[in-house]
């Protein structure tokens, strides 16, 4: 192969990289803390006794999880706008990925709520806890502590589908790399060295949440 | 004789088609320690759970210090309490449970202060201060910054027991509280019983521990099949049984 790599041009833009990286990281950390508020409230719903409250949440997560994140990036940025509401770029985005994220948490925080034993809810209830302080100071730390390892995937995999706001010229990590090929033509550099920022960067995310499990862990 | 606590009337409660409770009737003063034995399935658990509204029941009536528990009657018609007034109902009885139930991501203290400071709006120092007092008479002072998971059963049940306790209950119910635990560990949490009973706490237990029922009650109730079958001194009860079920039973029983 006659082909020398050559990462000099890739270097010279490589601060455009990181502050593609800055931002893709700064969208996923948005988007994953709404989308992980929503997710909770909807978890709580797919558990509920009520069809009326239960229904839509499972209606919720069944669309969102049946669609790809890239038909649900465009939709929101071509198509709402001819239906009368008008995002940003980054708005739109972050709207997608937190009610994108909201559905795939919903589903994680439902498993480890029902790995919580009945039991403490009548601890609480028998010491004149409403149900709602029940949730709020039992059952939701619990549950977080329970989902911790699955957690791990689930972010990392939300932080990765950051790449998919280069579609919508969202400047983020792969839009920036995209930016650098076309500019220098080092394809195989610029890929190469975006690739190892995402790799580094879920590597530390996978880290983080290792010591929040340690940290968080109920000891015993 | 002292005032009545807890009044039981025609307490019924099915579940599905099954009739679990057929009619209980119940009155009970201040201060009276009962016992509820007999055997698995009599509905003596579900008893005591609809007295906290743990479970739902279908007719009767609870009544606590003369308030009615968990429904408002109107006429023939009767309606669900409010969650708030039931919480705060809830909150005049303290249960402690045959799997204890501690929250296991608290400490043994925190899990005493937490009713306290969410239901009884105590700050958090008067909370620890009253959680301390009462892990030192359950004799688990050294345990306050443990969690459940590194106390033994015995431990944890007493920190069940702080906890309920520590709300000052007008009564306190006992479900089946040594059943889970092993045999060595039984005595250490029917000796904090006997204490509070010693203290006047009004109590009622069930229980399969037929010798500390005729130690510690001043009353037991037999029930079977979902009735009270008999009621009396456990003294003259466990002796002389007037029922042939309750002979039946105290045969079968680790009584003597």
């Amino acid at each position: 192969m006659g082909y020398t790599l050559n990462f000099a041009a890739v270097w010279r833009s490589f601060d455009q990289l990181l502050e593609g990286l800055a931002l893709s990281l700064g969208l996923a950390f948005i988007s994953i803390l709404i989308g992980a508020l929503f997710g909770l409230l909807v978890a709580f719903a797919l558990i509920a006794k009520s069809g009326w409250v239960q229904r839509p949440a499972a209606t919720y997560v069944t669309i969102i999880r049946n669609l790809p994140i890239l038909v649900l990036v465009l939709f929101a940025y071509f198509a709402l706008p001819q239906m009368g509401v008008r995002l940003g770029k980054i708005e739109s985005f972050v709207a997608v990925l937190s009610i994108y994220s909201g559905a795939y948490l919903a589903e994680v925080f439902r498993a480890g709520l029902l790995s919580i034993p009945k039991g403490l809810t009548e601890a609480g209830l028998a010491i004149g806890l409403t149900p709602l302080q029940i949730r709020v100071s039992i059952i939701a730390p619990l549950m977080f502590r329970n989902v911790l390892p699955s957690l791990s995937s689930t972010v990392i995999s939300l932080f990765k589908d950051t790449s998919l706001a280069a579609a919508i010229a969202v400047p983020e990590l792969t839009f920036e790399a995209r930016k650098i090929n076309v500019e220098s033509f080092r394809v195989i550099e610029t890929w190469i060295v975006a690739s190892g920022l995402y790799v580094a960067t879920c590597s530390v995310l996978a880290a983080l949440m290792r010591v929040a499990e340690r940290r968080l862990a109920v000891p015993r | 004789m002292s005032k009545v606590l807890l009044e039981i009337q025609g307490l019924r409660k099915q579940y599905g088609t099954v009739e679990v409770l057929k009619g209980v009737d119940c009155t009970m003063r201040e201060g009276e320690v009962i016992s509820i034995i007999g055997s698995s399935g009599s509905g003596k658990t579900t008893m005591l759970r609809c007295i906290n509204m743990l479970e739902e029941f279908q007719g009767g009536h609870i009544r606590l210090e003369g308030e009615e528990i968990g429904y408002e009657h109107s006429g023939s018609s009767r309606k669900r309490k409010s969650e708030k007034d039931i919480a705060r109902q809830r909150a005049l009885t303290g249960m402690a449970f045959q799997q204890f139930n501690l929250f296991p991501h608290m400490t043994a203290a925190h899990n005493v202060m937490l009713g306290l400071v969410k239901v009884k709006k105590m700050s958090r120092d008067e909370a620890r201060a009253v959680a301390e007092k009462w892990l030192d008479r359950v004799g688990l002072a050294s345990r306050a910054d443990h969690y459940p998971g590194q106390l033994s059963g015995g431990q944890q049940q007493r920190v069940a027991i702080a906890r309920a306790i520590a709300m000052s209950p007008r009564l306190m119910l006992f479900d089946e509280v040594t059943s889970a635990l092993d045999p060595e560990l039984v005595g250490e949490v029917l000796q904090v019983i006997k204490g509070l009973a010693a203290d006047g706490m009004s109590m009622l237990l069930v229980t399969h521990e037929m010798r500390f029922a005729y130690e510690v009650s001043s009353r037991v109730i037999f029930m079977n099949q979902g009735v009270i079958c008999e009621e009396g001194d456990p003294k003259e009860m466990f002796v002389r049984p007037k029922t042939e079920r309750l002979a039946e039973f105290l045969k079968t029983s680790s009584f003597n």
